[in-house]
């Protein structure tokens, strides 16, 4: 599978898809990015005048890029439209925050897929290339019936 | 007996907070009864095969419903 053909794959739209890019895909691991537009609805809120990335908002997008791209590849065809995915736990440390306009590279390294559970090791650098976030993120990835 | 005392200490670590370990019987089912979700129930297959040191496929996966499938299981393995 393409690159492309991930990103086309993703179950997620606006406002919600946290993926621009894909950088490298292997079977180990993944590296993408992602730019956070200023106008994206929760920073309206988060907080009230001072606009901050909720960093449930960044665990969401070290997930998508981190373990959902990464699982879709090393499912090989047979994520499809009626696929099941769902995160079932994360433990993140946050280091730095991200404000609106900051662009966000994930990297994952697989620790292990076995019975369609993917779990990985994922870190998110910002722009200077410092340390914004790191953990462990677990999600199923069921395969299509299809 | 003594692979069933293994594998309880094993289930009990995923066990949710309000099911007791007592509540691990042979019968028991892992997700209906112990209310033990699927992506827990991977991490149980995955420290039943560092404990027995054997290796689990997807139909034993499958067809893994209760804590004596899971023993059976195992001692099929281990042989």
């Amino acid at each position: 599978m393409t690159v492309g053909e991930i990103i086309q794959s993703l179950p997620y739209s606006e406002p919600f898809l946290f993926v621009d890019e894909l950088l490298e895909v292997h079977d180990d691991g993944i590296k993408g990015n992602y730019t956070f537009r200023s106008d994206l609805p929760f920073y309206q809120g988060h907080f009230k005048d001072n606009p901050v990335t909720p960093g449930a908002i960044l665990t969401e997008c070290c997930a998508q890029i981190g373990v959902v791209c990464l699982g879709i590849h090393l499912m090989e065809g047979q994520f499809g439209e009626d696929s099941i995915i769902a995160l079932s736990s994360f433990d993140m440390e946050f280091l730095l925050p991200v404000f609106p306009g900051e662009k966000v590279t994930v990297t994952s390294k697989k620790i292990y897929f076995r019975f369609n559970k993917l779990k990985c090791s994922v870190k998110m650098f910002n722009a200077k290339d410092k340390l914004v976030c790191r953990g462990i993120i677990s999600g199923m990835l069921n395969k299509s019936d299809a | 007996m003594e692979n069933f005392e293994r594998l309880k200490e094993i289930v009990a670590q995923y066990l949710p907070d309000d099911v007791d370990a007592d509540k691990i019987q042979l019968d028991s089912n892992f997700t209906q009864e112990l209310n033990i979700n699927s992506a827990n129930l991977v991490d149980i297959v995955l420290d039943v095969e560092d404990a027995f040191n054997i290796q689990l496929e997807n139909d034993d996966m499958d067809g893994m419903q209760t804590v004596s499938d899971a023993l059976k299981i195992i001692e099929n393995k281990v042989g």
